[in-house]
């Protein structure tokens, strides 16, 4: 079985400088080895998949990115993750500021117990100090890009939790983007809403893709051949494959991604 | 757009406003820390205190002499057995009291008002001022036979006993779950069966620490005795009389002038802290193995 | 199974269903038992000395003149200075538990606090009175009195005879009894914070002081409240810890060193010696003033801990 995936993005896919760049990444879990020897360039300004089966290792990856595991004592990751030339596993890279370089967004929708405008100037006056005007300018253009300020700009003020789940993650990504981040990591956002609110999240991913490098975790393999340019198969903490998209579904090189995209897949 | 992104990150790490973020952070957590030390340096004093004061006095003689007049030697046998004896029956009463009242507000009355309430009544009696409880008893039961007993300072300490084991019952067959019940009920069970045989038994190391936690609680209990047990200086085993017990004793020798009185009552305290302790770490373990 | 059989199940468990009812009805006519006898036993006061209780300061059981202001006073005040060292503290310990602690240490860390919660009050009390008050009346309450009790209006707080003894020790030794129970409910309640939104806020490259003060403290702030009114509860109905250290005497000032007395230290030491119907009756008064204030307190701790676990149980 292929999905649809228009040629020119290989085209695209092919043409693209190195944002992320891993190096023999492994990753532990305490004594349990989470990731194996991984190495991959993430294209600048395109969207690169991470699928597979769960528990292969692909959240754990993303979350190598910005370091996120390091709040959990126990978790440690060798080898190297070249951010702009720099390595970010190494303990003097500032762990905030790699933070704001790089933005999360999650499986499920995490607005801050604050109202929607607070949510998306909270990153911001992490890094800016900004007048009242150039913040709300800054909120209106956030919102804008996650195309959510139509339907939020008459209730800024109200707690983000009064939105849909679909606008909530909308005001995730606005707030992830709000602090200007170069790359955009997003673990499996569209797992806990419904068709139409992961149809609009996708064809934000679209957009967002000429501004930002987009790093995204998918259990959904028809997801991936939608909106990625480049496409990673983990299986048990290895990388199989990492092709462009149209080709991993076209004719995988391996016989376990074949497996797996065929459903054939244990 | 990418040109004014790349400006604004690369000077992230050396822009003031990111500084002072780290300060303050800095500056916040270290005060985390030390409240953390003053909360610890305090207990620990205290504990070092009771420690070394209730150690000098310790003996054999506090388990075989009663409690002295001031200025000779003496123990307290009388007060640990009276302690003993108050909190025994105090936990046998509650417990059955505490259980059934659990039971039903899992498995019988679910969300229905009286549950509702009754949940709320327990959860306002489980902190009560225990002063108050022993107003209440003094006028429930020694105000009307006219003198203290050790049967109402038992009174007083189910009445504080009660809450704990009908919030640890109630918390610990919420666990259970529903596919259990099903089970047994689709075996054709009455429903008495099914509680009693099944899902009280599931969760009996909850139930023991809810129990453990209560008998914790009422040892260390001072005020409710104050107006029901009283005091008893010589050897008695009758309930129906002012009975010693621990706490008051603690209370009336630690007041005392008389330093002897003082050394026992810090003999006391320890005797207490080291029940209370014990019980609590008993309770942890039992609770920590039947959840495993 | 025969249809005898059933009908012998129904009646088994209707009269189980009834017998628990019973005791869980046990439990709801105890509170109300207790409010009910603390009205009777306060009725003559009631009657006789009215509202005036409530706001007369004289208490002379010789001349037969019961105003409960001073013991009340008292109350609110200890409580009120235990609740202003103890809620700050115990944060700081929460957040040390929940973000900073190294994890070998967490759970002995942790069990410590929640041990020392159970530890009697009476050991409090009779440190206080041993140790703590004697060190207090030295050193600290002369250099207080030389330095911040010079300053105007506040000043007059820090004022009085540094004896050790007094309303603001008795305050200090309940904040330290309190520290332990409010910061363990505390870190349960910073613990119910998914650990994905405080990933959210680390994501965006928060510290960790800005993601318990901007993130999981408006997330939990019911449950915080509830928390600290809890611990208001206890400071409020506290016997022991307060009797030994804070003087004994009806005394309503603003200076803080002066010895007082509280509602449940009042009953430790008089109920048992009063004789005159009268003077029992007043003491029964004030231990149902405690009891109302306590209700309050403790209904509304409850009210916001239930509806912070009721968002919890939507969320999951």
């Amino acid at each position: 079985m292929a999905f649809q995936v228009s040629l020119g993005d290989t085209a695209v896919a092919e043409r693209a400088a190195t944002k992320l760049k891993i190096n023999n990444l492994n990753f532990f879990y305490g004594t349990f080895q989470g990731l194996r020897n991984i190495s991959l360039e993430i294209p600048e300004k395109q969207v690169t998949a991470f699928i597979g089966p769960s528990g292969c290792g692909k959240s754990t990856l993303l979350r190598v990115l910005n370091r996120m595991y390091s709040l959990y004592p126990g978790q440690r990751a060798e080898g190297e993750v070249l951010f702009n030339g720099q390595n970010v596993l190494d303990s003097k890279y500032d762990l905030n500021a790699l933070r704001g370089q790089v933005g999360m967004v999650f499986q499920k929708p995490t607005p801050f117990p604050m109202s929607i405008y607070d949510n998306i100037a909270f990153g911001v006056k992490l890094y800016e100090k900004l007048s009242r005007s150039d913040m709300d300018e800054r909120v209106e253009w956030a919102l804008k890009k996650a195309s959510l300020w139509t339907e939020a700009k008459d209730k800024l003020n109200q707690s983000g939790l009064s939105l849909s789940g679909g606008q909530q993650q909308r005001l995730c990504i606005a707030r992830g983007i709000a602090v200007k981040p170069e790359v955009l990591l997003l673990d499996e956002p569209t797992s806990a809403l419904d068709p139409i609110s992961t149809a609009r999240i996708e064809e934000l991913v679209s957009e967002l893709r000429t501004d930002y490098t987009i790093v995204m975790v998918t259990h959904n393999m028809q997801q991936a051949a939608r909106v990625s340019q480049h496409t990673a198969y983990m299986y048990l903490g290895e990388l199989v494959e990492f092709t462009p998209t149209a080709q991993i579904f076209v004719k995988p090189k391996d016989k376990r991604t074949e497996d797996y995209i065929t459903g054939r897949f244990g | 757009m990418s040109d004014v992104a790349k400006a604004v990150s690369n000077d992230r790490a050396n822009n003031p406003i990111y500084r002072r973020r780290v300060w303050v952070n800095r500056f916040n957590m270290t005060m985390s820390m030390a409240t953390m030390a003053f909360g610890m340096v305090f207990l620990i004093w205290i504990l070092i205190t009771l420690f070394s004061k209730g150690f000098a006095a310790f003996g054999p003689q506090l388990f075989t002499q009663m409690t002295p007049p001031p200025g000779s030697d003496g123990g307290l046998a009388n007060a640990i057995f009276g302690s003993a004896l108050m909190v025994g029956a105090s936990v046998l009463i509650a417990t059955p009291v505490g259980i059934m009242a659990g039971i039903y507000l899992v498995e019988v009355g679910r969300d229905n008002w009286v549950a509702k309430i009754t949940r709320f009544v327990n959860d306002i009696l489980l902190s009560a001022p225990s002063i108050v409880i022993g107003l209440f008893v003094y006028s429930l039961i020694v105000f009307q036979v006219r003198h203290y007993s050790g049967w109402a300072g038992a009174v007083a300490l189910a009445i504080i006993a009660v809450p704990v084991v009908v919030r640890t019952t109630e918390n610990m067959l919420m666990l259970v779950p529903n596919s259990l019940r099903e089970a047994a009920v689709a075996l054709g069970a009455p429903m008495w069966k099914v509680v009693l045989m099944v899902t009280l038994k599931a969760v009996r190391g909850g139930v023991i620490t809810g129990i453990l936690l209560a008998l914790a609680r009422v040892s260390g209990e001072t005020a409710p005795l104050l107006f029901t047990s009283l005091n008893n200086q010589f050897w008695s085993t009758d309930m129906n009389a002012p009975m010693a017990n621990l706490p008051v004793v603690i209370f009336q020798f630690a007041m005392s002038p008389y330093e002897d009185w003082q050394r026992l009552a810090w003999a006391g305290a320890l005797l207490i802290t080291l029940t209370v302790l014990l019980l609590n770490i008993l309770a942890r373990t039992v609770f920590r193995q039947k959840t495993q | 199974m025969d249809a005898a059989s059933t009908r012998t199940f129904a009646l088994q468990d209707a009269i189980f269903a009834r017998s628990t009812q019973f005791f869980a009805m046990l439990v709801l006519v105890t509170l109300l038992a207790i409010l009910g006898s603390l009205v009777y036993g306060a009725w003559p006061t009631i009657t006789q000395v009215g509202p005036k209780f409530l706001v007369d300061g004289t208490w002379d059981p010789v001349r037969r003149l019961f105003g409960g202001l001073a013991p009340l006073w008292g109350t609110i005040i200890t409580a009120t200075i235990a609740m202003v060292i103890a809620v700050p503290v115990s944060f700081g310990i929460a957040i040390f538990l929940t973000e900073m602690c190294p994890p070998v240490l967490k759970r002995p860390l942790g069990t410590a606090v929640e041990l020392l919660a159970a530890i009697p009050s009476i050991i409090y009390g009779m440190w206080g009175l041993f140790i703590f008050a004697p060190l207090f009346g030295e050193y600290v309450q002369p250099a207080l009195t030389a330095t911040v009790g010079k300053l105007p209006v506040v000043g007059t707080l820090f004022q009085g005879p540094p004896i050790g003894i007094g309303v603001l020790s008795a305050g200090i030794i309940l904040s330290v009894m309190v520290i332990p129970f409010t910061a363990s409910v505390m870190r349960d309640v910073f613990e119910t914070t998914p650990a994905i939104l405080k990933e959210s806020a680390y994501g965006l490259g928060a510290t960790t002081w800005e993601v318990m003060w901007n993130v999981v403290l408006p997330y939990t702030k019911t449950g915080v409240v509830g928390g600290v009114m809890l611990g208001l509860g206890r400071a409020l109905g506290e016997t022991m810890a307060v009797t030994f250290v804070i003087g004994n005497a009806y005394n309503i000032s603003p200076k803080l060193f002066e010895p007082g007395n509280s509602i449940a230290s009042s009953l430790a030491n008089e109920f048992n010696e009063a004789s005159d119907p009268l003077h029992l009756s007043a003491l029964i008064s004030l231990g149902l003033v405690l009891f109302i204030l306590t209700f309050c307190v403790l209904a509304a701790s409850r009210w916001m801990l239930a509806s912070l676990a009721k968002r919890e149980g939507k969320r999951t």
